[in-house]
């Protein structure tokens, strides 16, 4: 789950993480306040789940109160349009409105899971700002990196050479190290995924701010964040996917095809894809059903896929471990009964259960193309969306 | 022989609810020796002539349990694995899906140097068909005895890969799904010493994913493999997901597309496979070549 820019830097500040002075607004008479109790002189950010917010048209500078009521006024209520967003962009309900700092320099500083060594990984550099992925590819020496072990924790020993790595000596090696340490503490107890600051500024009198943060919680560890999950802004989201999510449905994206696919486990539904494609297809989404293990499940995916304006036919492919062929297709009939995908459906079942799955299938009297094998499955679904 | 499991395959079964249960009546029939069940509070009862206990330990002890097979629910899953690791089990299977990826790496820092060998989170297990030995959530009448090892991060693309392959009379010595999650106890590269060690092992299928860096550490191990390697890459087709900031490329590169790991694999030496609907007949291509059908 990711956090908005103003909710990391709350949650980050609590341990302790210097943030630049500010709060979030959600109308433009807010953000008018919140400029006069800074002093009137504000960056006013949109909050949105995606960079390149600049490019975009979502920060804006203001040097009074009424620049940032103003700003506010444009920024609030707009779709923010960046190169990760698509052209749809996200929307915007919210500004953050942040005192304005003067920058001496900028560097790089985040917490992530490097799953080659199986533990939390700090890394730093003194190149911070938007280019940090070209540098760690075209000068990767300029990219430091401490391994957390979790049976010692971030140790200050591995602080300090990031610190001194990154040229952050004299006066800043203290708070420095200290701010990565709130930023590892942060990381650990929150069950991040990523914590990132970028930029990490230096300002010009000589103190260090986390300027811009970022901050996913892992969606495993709920049970144990309660609160944080709280946070959760669903407008960031695709709609379907949060239709699907409050359906009990992890695994599902959207995506631009015409043909919706209903399939068991990662892996097979990420073939699925590739094998559609193999065929001269498009996908119009990844759902993984998981272990289905009644129909409401599936009746609910298949009402998600059938409900999509782009779906065109409809794909089933099951191969049964866990999962039990029977009950998905009992799925499938109650969701054709009920009207739910009027679309062309082809179904493709094998594994646990299968003779029972094709016996419920074949007595149901309803209409559906059958398949034997995977590529089988992949070429009449094609056919099928024409 | 083949990998991991044979007929001295003791198993425990940790977590012993619905899908336990299924599963464990599911490898007795298949001639698999499952010793007891572990319910905490139910030791001492039993449930389809399978005795519970309510620790891993009486397991062991008991009935010389030296498999154990977790279904125990995410948020109590590594202290089943630790539990397990304890107990002096030396391969853990567990198929538990959704473990907070840092319970994993305490795990995983735990399990290090130690005598227990983890498979999984999140894979459907281990099975070895001429042994008749299972512990995992496989439909069992996909497989069939024989000299292919299959080694698969995903869970049901390996039912579909070997399907293929037993559609084709090609018959499997072990299929080991190490799992899909960040961090995992077994990777595919030890996955491969393994096979490559087994006397039963004639080649290796290997299927990946999209994601992270396991292909091709794979790769690394696949160039001074005396076995040939058929391998396949699920995703080549996804679009790139809506990223969270820059440490995911900084620590990954470019390594976690499909064609960068299917060009580190093709320059081991591996038959990398296009289609997911030609991973059989490419390992029957390839056996035929070899003089290995």
């Amino acid at each position: 789950m990711k956090l908005h820019e103003y909710q990391a830097k709350e949650l980050l500040a609590r341990y302790g993480v210097p943030v630049p002075g500010g709060r979030v607004a959600r109308t433009p008479e807010e953000a008018e306040a919140v400029a006069r109790d800074l002093g009137g002189k504000v960056v006013v950010k949109a909050q949105a789940h995606t960079g390149g917010r600049g490019k975009g048209g979502g920060v804006k500078l203001a040097g009074s109160p009424e620049e940032a009521k103003q700003a506010a006024s444009e920024i609030i209520g707009m779709q923010l349009v960046t190169h990760q967003t698509g052209p749809q962009g996200l929307p915007v309900d919210s500004v953050l409105v942040e005192e304005q700092v003067d920058i001496d320099r900028e560097l790089y500083l985040s917490v992530a899971i490097d799953n080659a060594s199986g533990m939390p990984i700090v890394i730093a550099s003194a190149a911070g700002g938007m280019e940090i992925e070209e540098v760690a590819e075209s000068t990767p020496e300029q990219i430091h990196r401490q391994a957390v072990d979790p049976t010692t924790g971030f140790m200050p020993y591995q602080a300090r050479a990031l610190a001194f790595a990154t040229g952050l000596d004299g006066d800043l090696m203290r708070p420095a190290t200290a701010l990565m340490a709130a930023l590892v503490k942060a990381f650990e107890e929150s069950d991040g995924t990523i914590a990132e600051v970028n930029p990490l500024a230096v300002t010009k009198d000589g103190r260090l701010l986390a300027a811009d943060a970022k901050f996913s919680i892992d969606d495993n560890a709920d049970f144990r964040h309660k609160d944080l999950m709280e946070l959760r802004d669903t407008s960031q989201e695709e709609e379907r996917e949060v239709e699907a999510h409050a359906a009990g449905i992890q695994n599902y994206v959207k995506l631009d095809g015409n043909i919706g696919c209903l399939v068991n486990g990662a892996g097979l539904a990420m073939a699925t894809m590739d094998a559609i494609k193999f065929e001269g297809g498009q996908p119009a989404n990844f759902l993984d059903i998981g272990t289905a293990n009644n129909p409401e499940a599936v009746v609910a995916a298949l009402k998600i896929i059938g409900s999509d304006p782009d779906v065109e036919a409809v794909l089933v492919n099951i191969f049964g471990g866990l999962a039990r062929t029977d009950i998905i297709a009992e799925g499938v009939v109650q969701a054709k009964r009920q009207g739910l995908i009027d679309q062309p459906t082809v179904v493709r079942l094998a594994g646990t259960n299968v003779e029972e799955g094709a016996r419920i299938l074949d007595e149901s009297g309803i209409e559906l193309v059958r398949a034997d094998g995977f590529a089988e499955a992949a070429r009449k679904a094609v056919e099928a969306a024409g | 022989m083949g990998v991991l499991m044979d007929s001295e395959s003791r198993v425990v079964v940790q977590g012993f609810g619905a899908a336990g249960q299924r599963e464990a009546a599911t490898s007795i029939a298949y001639g698999t020796t499952v010793v007891a069940g572990v319910t905490p509070g139910k030791g001492g009862t039993d449930v389809d002539g399978v005795p519970i206990r309510n620790t891993v330990r009486e397991a062991v002890d008991e009935f010389g349990a030296n498999i154990s097979l977790i279904f125990v629910p995410a948020a109590f899953a590594a202290d089943a694995i630790v539990e397990a690791a304890d107990a002096g089990i030396p391969t853990t299977i567990c198929i538990t899906e959704g473990i907070p990826t840092l319970d994993m790496v305490k795990v995983k820092r735990y399990l290090r140097g130690g005598a227990t060998r983890l498979i999984g989170p999140n894979c459907p297990g281990v099975i070895t068909p001429s042994e008749r030995s299972r512990a995992g959530i496989m439909p069992t009448d996909v497989y069939l005895p024989g000299n292919v090892g299959v080694i698969s991060r995903s869970g049901t693309l390996v039912y579909e890969a070997v399907d293929q392959l037993t559609r084709l009379g090609v018959g499997q010595s072990s299929s080991v799904g190490v799992g899909g999650d960040p961090i995992i106890g077994t990777t595919q590269r030890e996955a491969l010493e393994l096979f490559e060690a087994d006397p039963e092992t004639a080649a290796v299928v290997l299927i990946g994913e999209i994601g992270g860096t396991a292909e091709q550490e794979a790769a690394d191990y696949i160039k001074g493999m005396s076995k040939p390697v058929v391998a396949f890459i699920a995703g080549a087709t996804a679009p790139p997901g809506r990223r969270m900031g820059h440490a995911g490329a900084i620590i990954a590169g470019k390594a976690g597309t499909a064609q960068a790991k299917q060009s580190a694999l093709m320059d081991a030496g591996a038959t990398v496979v296009q289609s997911p609907s030609k991973i059989g007949e490419t390992m029957q291509q390839v056996l035929k070549e070899r003089g290995l059908a």
